[in-house]
């Protein structure tokens, strides 16, 4: 299973989870599978064209995806994947 | 007169409540202010701000708190200085230098938006202050909390220049080192944002906190006598200063301070993390994050969350955007020091490295108003120039050590 953090606005979505487990083969698959059980999900994340939002940042391990293959990311068991909407700096 | 009409989403445009939130519900989309600009406009006047105080808050009806500054009330108005020499040097008739080298009281830009930040962030009730930064953030969070009594933490990349660390713990906040870089840190305090209930000034309290920038291009206009420059010259880190600068000229625009706005931005960063120059330069409107490697450590964010709207807000005025190395960082501190008597940190160094690409590309010509913006102060970032300025002349304690070492005669003359 894989691990994923919830951020604040997502969690009335989440019964106020801000932790869930859900599978999946990599970053596409995982976010099917979240919709799946909190319905709703992959539209927030997601727009028209199944893209990620632009401002919203998915890391796996602490890594951010585009560092990786996007939302081809593998994933394995005991991954953690944390979605961070994007914020100022500093 | 309720200046702050609500939050708005700026992808969505969906409203919210002016409260500690900055992300929008449906689309993640940053939140920003929304003013009521028609009241406004209806008691603004140039001859008001001019009565005002000596520091940002003669603008504070278009900045976003409900009473008055509590926080914070001598940050700003900082000298514009008319860079005669350094003009001469580069080929420009009309070249200033907005010096926030002296901000008060720790002598980056950023006091102009943590006096915002914690004023709001009192007025929404908040005890605990805290923030993720490159350092001048830090400095800044850290001794306007001390002085307001409030409770604080400061989140920092564990790489950052002494005095920045020590410019934390004078004020003993408590100052967490993040094995990592800004883009961890901010990562991390987003997180722990969401489980404590704490005023994160560029997190939660963004919204409020970012509207402080603008209060440079206010200033900007004001003291270059209810004008808006030709070009601007801007350092980049998030790319959020860049956008506030733009909206706070037309906001004069809109409210009738000014009758127009010949401006063009120009975007400045480190070649070793220009994630939103090099898309400009690719023609692109969105960028690729990169990890940054820089001495320029407080334009260091690999991610930045204003880079979409930085790109646009550069393309809309048909301004630019470069990048220098940082040799031509080290560079462009010296010039400024010893062409204009200011010593600026490694992000002066940039803008002033891009001012001199830019106007050597033929982008800002000789007879364009230029304002280069200096955010930061020098003696914050020793180390990066610490090898490149020599060392002092050491003789003995007489005054023929003195004439000998100078080649002197007994009598003065020769000014060696």
């Amino acid at each position: 299973m894989i691990k994923v953090r919830i951020p604040t606005p997502l969690r009335p979505l989440t019964k106020n989870q801000g932790e869930v487990e859900v599978s999946g083969t990599s970053i596409a698959e995982m976010i099917d599978n979240l919709n799946t059980s909190y319905s709703g999900l992959k539209d927030r994340l997601c727009d028209d064209k199944g893209e990620l939002r632009r401002f919203v940042n998915v890391y796996v391990n602490e890594e951010d995806i585009r560092f990786l293959k996007g939302k081809d990311t593998i994933l394995k068991d005991g991954d953690e994947v944390s979605i961070v909407p994007a914020i100022a700096g500093g | 007169m309720t200046k702050m009409k609500a939050l708005v989403c700026r992808e969505c445009g969906k409203e919210y409540p002016t409260a500690a939130i900055h992300v929008c519900e449906m689309c993640f989309g940053p939140l920003e202010v929304k003013y009521n600009y028609a009241e406004i406009k209806q008691t603004i006047s140039r001859k008001k701000i001019e009565a005002g105080p000596p520091s940002m808050w003669r603008y504070i009806d278009l900045l976003p708190i409900e009473g008055a500054a509590t926080i914070g009330q001598h940050a700003g108005f900082t000298p514009m200085v008319r860079a005669k020499n350094l003009g001469a040097f580069l080929g420009l008739d009309e070249l200033y230098i907005k010096n926030d080298t002296v901000n008060h009281p720790t002598l980056s830009f950023k006091d102009r938006v943590v006096a915002v930040a914690l004023t709001r962030a009192r007025e929404l009730g908040f005890e605990t202050v805290a923030c993720a930064s490159t350092g001048n953030l830090a400095n800044s969070v850290a001794a306007h909390a001390a002085a307001a009594g409030m409770r604080c933490y400061v989140f920092i990349p564990g790489d950052l220049e002494a005095a920045k660390v020590l410019g934390n713990l004078i004020y003993k906040p408590n100052v967490v080192e993040v094995e990592g870089n800004y883009d961890d840190v901010n990562r991390l305090c987003s997180e722990i944002a969401a489980e404590h209930k704490w005023a994160f000034v560029n997190i939660n309290i963004r919204p409020y906190y970012a509207e402080g920038s603008k209060t440079l291009a206010f200033e900007t206009v004001e003291q270059l006598g209810w004008r808006a420059p030709d070009q601007v010259v801007v350092p980049m880190a998030s790319g959020s200063l860049l956008t506030k600068i733009w909206k706070g000229i037309n906001e004069m625009h809109t409210l009738g301070l000014i009758d127009r706005v010949p401006t063009k931005l120009n975007g400045a960063q480190a070649e070793g993390c220009s994630p939103i120059s090099t898309a400009f330069q690719a023609g692109r409107d969105f960028f690729k994050p990169v990890k940054p490697k820089t001495i320029a450590k407080s334009l260091a964010i690999g991610n930045p969350a204003d880079g979409y709207y930085a790109l646009k807000a550069t393309a809309e005025c048909k301004g630019a955007m470069d990048a220098v190395s940082d040799d031509e960082v080290v560079d462009g501190i010296k010039l400024l020091a010893q062409m204009e008597g200011i010593f600026a940190e490694t992000a002066g160094g940039v803008t002033i490295g891009v001012l001199r690409k830019l106007v050597k590309q033929g982008a800002i010509k000789k007879s364009d108003v230029t304002v280069a913006y200096i955010t930061g102060n020098g003696l914050k970032t020793q180390e990066a120039v610490i090898d490149a300025v020599g060392r002092p002349v050491r003789i003995q304690p007489s005054l023929v050590s003195f004439q000998q070492t100078f080649k002197m005669g007994k009598n003065g003359g020769g000014d060696a």
